[in-house]
């Protein structure tokens, strides 16, 4: 084996964040996702708008491997995550796998879904401690600096009923960070908000974007949000991508009619 | 009227008493074995695996639809023909255990369901296995709901003991049929039963309503 002395080898460039490649759902008759290709650099912040029913919710569901796909591969960081190597072809991922490759995502849900059983501080060591196997004493510092982070910090001993719609958000975004994902997906996550807290979610999600360690997949129906946030802005229509660019260009000079009618759309209701 | 004797029921109360702390045990160790077991026969009903959950349902459907006393001369008379004998308390704990496993998985798979998809869904995202999902996540929500139907179990186990003397278990209805059998008297004996278990099923049910109230507030659900 001549290690040292082997030839100049084409360097492979960084592979995605995540990648879609021919990935496609469906409930039934209905086509959700429909061979959809899709690529996300590392600490890339991707927005996806479009109308409702266009899949948008999908997309982050498989990825976080809440649901399965019927077709295609998902990879993250170049590895397959919806399925695995055995023997030179990729077959179904195993749980292991699974449990394995989706440590590096975390996901806020429109709802929340905070442990209602549970303390703001106990949700948030749960799963490090839990999954990680972190101890107590690590998980409890490491939460109390995200609990911060959120401006959340005061709450840390109360249940998560006590707290308001964008307080809870809030937790739930420092809960999932506790896991240290290297992904981050957020489903409409101040949909389910007042007017008046959506603000205080949305600060927070700005300032882990200007921190520049994190990918983000971002579906949101604000479009001011997306396009001051993203790198990148995707419209989603019936399960595939319409039209993709930069939010100045999407959002400000969209091509696609289907884009277009979008946008002035929700642009009027706003 | 009735013929009561005074000096007779204070002569048989400490047999009938001693009888009590049998039912009571009876009563216990059966619950416990239901609260186990059912426990193991509603997350069995929730696999992937499709076999274990048919067979797990139809096992659960026939125990409800039999009679608790056949299921009891079931194990103890018919075991020893296929080779299991077993002693009566052995037999009875097993069959009425089995029997209000049967009922209380019921009563935890409806607090399961309960518990809203979205809290799955967190634990998945957040990578918990499936296991403490379930142990630490899931049932601690599924418990309040599921608090009434299992303390009704609880009186309802305990008012089926007497059928365990159909084996011989010495528990209190036994205890008065021996008791009726030496003296021919059945009064004091069968009144003293009644007594006992009034006296027992009452302040139990009024202390399950408190304890549901508590246990609700210390898991937080409310
Ligand atoms: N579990 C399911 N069973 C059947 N159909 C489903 C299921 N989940 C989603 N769908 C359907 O799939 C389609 C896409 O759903 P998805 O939630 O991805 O849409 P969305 O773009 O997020 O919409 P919205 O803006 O309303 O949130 C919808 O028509 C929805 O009704
Ligand atoms: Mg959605």
């Amino acid at each position: 084996m001549d290690n040292d002395t082997h030839p100049i080898r084409l360097r492979e460039t960084d592979p995605p964040a995540v990648r879609f490649s021919q990935v496609s759902k469906h409930y039934g008759d209905l086509t959700v996702l429909d061979s959809l290709d899709l690529d996300i650099a590392a600490n890339e912040i991707v927005s996806i708008i479009g109308p409702s029913g266009s899949g948008k919710t999908t997309v982050l569901r498989v990825l976080m491997t809440l649901e399965p796909i019927d077709d295609g591969v998902i990879y993250l960081y170049g590895q397959p995550l919806t399925h695995m190597e055995r023997g030179g072809i990729l077959v179904q991922s195993s749980d292991a796998h699974l449990r394995k490759m989706r440590s590096d995502i975390g996901m806020v849900f429109q709802h929340f879904n905070l442990f209602p059983h549970m303390t703001v501080i106990e949700n948030c060591m749960e799963a490090p401690v839990q999954a990680l196997g972190l101890s107590k004493d690590e998980a409890r510092e490491r939460s109390m600096d995200l609990l911060t982070m959120v401006g959340i910090a005061d709450k840390a001993g109360q249940h998560p009923s006590r707290l308001s719609g964008g307080q809870q958000q809030r937790v739930a975004i420092a809960r999932a960070l506790a896991m240290r994902p290297k992904v981050m997906l957020f489903d409409e996550v101040t949909s389910a908000l007042d007017p008046e807290v959506i603000g205080e979610v949305l600060n927070v999600i700005r300032q882990l974007a200007g921190e520049h360690d994190l990918t983000m997949i971002i579906v949101t129906h604000q479009m001011g949000f997306a396009r001051e946030i993203s790198d990148r802005v995707c419209f989603f229509y019936e399960g595939r991508i319409a039209e993709q660019g930069p939010p100045d260009q999407l959002i400000g000079n969209p091509q696609n009619e289907r884009t277009r009618m979008f946008l002035s759309a929700v642009l009027d209701a706003d | 009227m009735f013929d009561w004797k005074w000096d007779f029921t204070f002569e048989i109360l400490p047999r009938l008493l001693l009888a009590t702390t049998n039912t009571l045990l009876a009563a216990g160790i059966g619950y416990t074995i239901a609260l186990v077991v059912g426990l193991a026969f509603a997350l069995g009903q929730r696999t992937s695996i499709t076999l274990l959950t048919v067979a797990v349902r139809e096992c659960v459907e026939f125990i409800r639809s039999t009679p608790l006393v056949l299921q009891i001369f079931f194990v103890f008379y018919v075991g020893p023909q296929v080779g299991v004998t077993l002693a009566p308390w052995t037999a009875g704990m097993i069959a009425i255990g089995l029997h209000y496993a049967s009922y209380l998985s019921e009563v935890y798979r409806a607090g399961l369901d309960s518990v809203p998809k979205g809290q799955w869904e967190a634990c998945k995202a957040l990578n918990l296995s499936m296991g403490r999902s379930y142990f630490r996540i899931i049932i601690p929500q599924a418990l309040p709901p599921a608090i009434p139907g299992m303390g009704n179990y609880l009186v309802g186990i305990f008012k089926d003991t007497p059928m365990l003397s159909v084996i011989g278990v010495a528990e209190l209805l036994h205890t008065a049929n021996a008791v009726g059998s030496e003296t021919y008297r059945f009064l004091e004996p069968y009144t003293l039963v009644g007594i006992l278990f009034l006296a027992i099923s009452l302040p139990a049910a009024f202390g399950l309503r408190r304890f549901e109230t508590w246990a609700r507030r210390a898991l937080g659900v409310d």
